[in-house]
């Protein structure tokens, strides 16, 4: 697509030529490398709450971020008026942190990533407000229908459409068009004089709206919500202690986000603070874990054309059958470690500069059946849904939360457990993987990753996964 | 500077439209980073950026819409977003601004604004950074690596109109010095952190300081261990114990208790901790860091007696939970610019006690000192607790190693009942403080 043909081209007149010049400003101090990030969002959020739509917010935000990278400096500055003269005043703070003669000599503009893992016409942010805000009626009326006990529902729609320009220094030019919705549903349950318990449940991608309408329907998720609520009015006292613990396929797949993708990062490997640092080639996880991370995925959350420095993604391995074999870059990871590209680069905004970040991290199926799985554990505990997770990159501790789990007894799945923390460490954790399941699931669409103030969308997965030791972080002894 | 005019002709504008009832807040903010790593400059950041959020009311009906441009173009789309997704809500009969009686702002000098910040060019203030980090990484030979250390600086101004005749505006400043340093012994490596939050340069701590902070408290995370699964008493040092007041924040905000998602819930009047907590939200209290004149509706913020000696006394409101709830607001109404109407809190913290925090860990025979807390294991629902942790391990009253990889956990309603002691070290870094506090017992898990 020509640059005059792009959302920017149109809606601003954008030229080859102010990109060039904008992208001179910034190298006017010397430099390595500069680019440039334009970026317009329209984002909704519409709610239901005791069945009544209170409110709904919608809106629009633009900018462009600028920056330099001069050595491992870099210079950061951003703009939410697009005026040559706010661009190139961008340009000339973030060349600030530059000195001597610019290194670069390329001029023109190849342009990256044709391809569309997200063909979406009319983006559900496009459509009218009439049918967004069905969805989130039809998931109240859903879950109130489950069960009596069902005494509150919320359920909230957010989608986004992100026209992204990026244009940099080593002539790479971007365009994409990245439509984004979720649907989500809470709800609360209890026993005529009892304790309410909560479910919930949600997901999306980058899809059309009639993927809730014909796929994954507000009814779908408002009793899977229901389901769960229902389910924790009967839970016991979690256990506490090391034990054998299963992990149903899917959304349980954070422990990889948290345990291993993080902390193979290039920012945190190439500055060694890592608990993964100069482990390449190292066994870290048992022979059966392999650990891939795509953001090729079509219609993912997590998943990009190209990231936000204009790379195009692509499907890296970070294990490969518990050998750890490479790192998530961004450009300045790869650039300083004088490694390939993997298309990880990604900001939440023009407000924010590029890191390393994983997209779409899961495991492959193996070759267990997941119901001699559950057989094979006379005791432990059965995680069949997370709330969420967190690491120390340094000591490679984890912990993911668990809000629906089952005790194991005598190989069979029995009593609901009330949420537990479960805790471990990175290098070590996937080392007690004992058996796979054949049954790869990848998360239904839900997932924000936070780091260093930044969020961006993810997905994960991973088939039913026994893990013979693990702390689980209950009150029951 | 923004110009107020514009907040009043969007709510003029909404009105002229067809709102009953419109407010608008604008708010413009500079921003400014640097960060060093290993004894030089790593990242610079220094940009600025505004936006304006509107909510109108037609009728009983809410709509919100938010934009980044301030152009007479930008505002007159801002209106008409509004006014499209009232056209889609439902009526709510408890919609609506708060009552004019209600509006108001504090008139005292808040001292939230300090142009000294601004006297500090960047090369002193990332000079600052470098020196805050080598205090760090000269203070041990085992601290050999480092996450960096930073100064950031954040100059901003609020403005707030509604269609009852309310407008005011003030502005802010925060700067910070940060530093976090990686200590390595052996096949052990950990990092830790310190920092200084304010809002004038000159109430800054000194980067020596900073830096020497973080190293004792990452060294003193080296060859952390297990500890067997066990019930103990449980130590929170102030830094942990403000993410307590977090969680009880979540369950005493109005709409978690007119939902009944809380655990707090229907407990006004009722003993709900230990006599030795009180907990008051203060938005009033010049210098800090939860203080303003006003709150994101227009009503003066306040001191507000949450928990008194254990017994439950007010939730914290916005207009909306307070009619849910047939209450008055609390002056705790917030918004972020693109998000809905909702609560926030203003200075929250627990009350100091009498006793050292040196004196709380001697009482102890055998627990656990948290410093750190992960996850995201808190139920408000139900008060069931289960976080990951690390920290030190006390024996007959003194820190004898550091542990990690293990969890806490109990509820929430008995960790309340079951505070023992509050210590004397309440020290505001952010708008929830909270001294040393010590658990009774929690079950802590580990081998």
């Amino acid at each position: 697509m020509p640059l005059s043909a792009s959302f920017f081209g149109q809606k601003f007149g954008l030229t080859e030529h102010d990109l060039q010049s904008y992208l001179s400003e910034a190298l006017s101090a010397g430099g390595d490398y500069a680019d440039l990030y334009f970026e317009y969002l329209a984002t909704s959020s519409l709610s239901i709450d005791e069945s009544i739509v209170k409110s709904a917010v919608q809106g629009v935000s633009l900018g462009i971020g600028v920056r330099v990278i001069s050595g491992d400096r870099t210079g950061y500055a951003y703009s939410d008026d697009l005026s040559p003269e706010k661009i190139r005043k961008a340009a000339r703070v973030a060349a600030c942190i530059a000195k001597g003669p610019s290194k670069v000599g390329k001029t023109g503009f190849d342009e990256a990533g044709k391809r569309n893992l997200y063909p979406v016409l009319t983006a559900p942010n496009e459509t009218s407000l009439i049918e967004r805000v069905e969805l989130v009626k039809r998931a109240d009326t859903a879950a109130r229908a489950y069960d009596a006990r069902v005494f509150q529902v919320q359920a909230s729609y957010v989608d986004s459409l992100r026209q992204v320009l990026v244009a940099t220094s080593d002539g790479v030019l971007s365009f994409d068009r990245q439509p984004l919705a979720r649907l989500g549903v809470s709800v609360l349950a209890r026993e005529p004089n009892g304790d309410p318990q909560r479910g919930s449940s949600g997901g999306g991608g980058r899809v059309s709206l009639d993927f809730f309408q014909n796929e994954k329907t507000p009814e779908h998720f408002a009793r899977e919500a229901a389901r769960q609520a229902i389910v924790q009015l009967d839970a016991v006292p979690a256990p506490a202690g090391e034990m054998t613990v299963v992990l149903g396929p899917g959304w349980p797949g954070i422990l990889l986000h948290e345990a291993v993708g993080h902390g193979l990062e290039a920012d945190f490997n190439r500055k060694k603070v890592s608990a993964f640092s100069d482990r390449i080639g190292q066994q870290v996880a048992s022979p059966l874990c392999t650990v891939v991370d795509d953001g090729t995925i079509r219609d993912r959350r997590g998943s990009l054309n190209v990231d936000d420095e204009g790379v195009p993604t692509q499907q890296n391995v970070l294990i490969e059958k518990g050998v750890l074999r490479g790192y998530l870059f961004d450009k300045l990871s790869s650039r300083l470690l004088r490694a390939g590209t993997t298309g990880n680069g990604r900001r939440e905004s023009y407000q924010h500069i590029p890191m390393p970040r994983m997209t779409n991290t899961f495991m492959p199926s193996g070759d267990s059946d997941p119901a001699d799985i559950i057989r094979s554990t006379p005791r432990g505990l059965y995680c069949a849904n997370f709330g969420g997770g967190q690491v120390d990159i340094t000591s490679g501790n984890f912990v993911f939360s668990a809000s629906e789990s089952y005790l194991i007894e005598d190989g069979r799945i029995t009593r609901p457990v009330r949420g537990a923390t479960l805790i471990g460490n990175g290098p070590e954790a996937l080392k007690y993987v004992s058996m796979v399941g054949n049954d790869l699931k990848l998360d239904e669409g839900v997932g924000i990753c936070g780091k260093e103030g930044q969020n961006v969308p993810v997905g994960v997965g991973i088939p039913t996964l026994k893990i013979d030791r693990m702390t689980v972080g209950g009150t029951a002894g | 500077m923004i110009d107020a005019e514009l907040a009043t002709q969007a709510v003029q504008s909404a009105l002229d439209s067809g709102a009953r009832d419109a407010e608008c807040t604008l708010a413009e903010g500079e921003e400014f980073s640097a960060r060093v790593r290993m004894r030089a400059l790593e990242t610079v950041t220094d940009a600025g950026s505004r936006a304006a959020g509107l909510r109108v009311l037609v009728g009983r009906n809410v709509g919100c819409s938010y934009t980044s441009d301030l152009s007479s173009e930008g505002i007159r789309k801002l209106v008409a977003s509004a006014l499209e997704i009232a056209a889609i809500s439902s009526e709510d009969p408890h919609a609506g601004l708060p009552e004019p009686s209600e509006l108001g702002s504090l008139t005292t000098d808040l001292a939230l604004y300090s142009d000294d910040i601004n006297t500090i060019d960047a090369s002193r203030r990332i000079e600052q950074a470098l020196e805050t980090e080598e205090a760090a990484l000269s203070a041990d030979p085992r601290i050999t690596n480092s996450n960096g250390a930073s100064f950031d600086a954040v100059n901003g101004e609020r403005v707030f109109a509604n269609s009852r005749g309310f407008v005011g505006s003030y502005r802010v400043s925060t700067c910070a010095l940060s530093t976090s340093p990686v200590a390595r012994e052996g096949d052990s490596m950990e990092r830790d952190y310190w920092f200084s939050y304010a809002r004038s340069h000159a109430k800054l701590e000194s980067p020596a300081a900073i830096g020497r902070r973080a190293a004792e408290r990452t060294l003193r995370r080296l060859g952390a261990r297990k500890v067997p699964t066990q019930k103990v008493p449980v130590v929170f040092d102030p830094m942990t114990a403000r993410t307590l007041l977090g969680n009880i924040f979540e369950a005493v905000e109005g709409e978690a208790i007119y939902r009944n998602a809380s655990f707090l819930a229907g407990k006004a009047g009722q003993r709900v901790a230990s006599e030795n907590v009180t907990i008051i939200d203060d938005g009033t209290i010049p210098g800090l860091f939860g203080t303003s004149p006003f709150d994101d509706e227009g009503v003066p913020t306040r001191r507000t007696v949450v928990i008194d000696r254990g017994v439950l006394r007010s939730y914290l409101l916005n207009s909306y939970t307070a009619r849910k709830l047939g209450l008055r607001t609390t002056g705790n109404a917030a918004r972020a610019i693109t998000g809905n109407a909702s609560i926030g809190h203003g200075n929250l913290f627990l009350e100091k006690g009498e006793r050292s925090p040196e004196e709380i860990v001697k009482s102890v025979r055998r627990g656990l000192y948290v410093t750190e807390l992960i996850g995201t294991g808190v139920n408000i629902v139900t008060g069931d607790y289960s976080r990951g942790a690390a920290g030190l391990w006390i024996e007959n009253g003194e820190f004898a190693y550091p542990v990690s990889e293990i969890t806490i956990a109990s509820n929430l309603r008995q960790m309340l009942m079951d505070i023992e002691s509050a210590g004397s070290d309440l020290e505001f870094r952010g708008s929830v403080a909270a001294p040393t506090l010590l658990i009774r017992e929690m079950t802590v898990s580990g081998q």
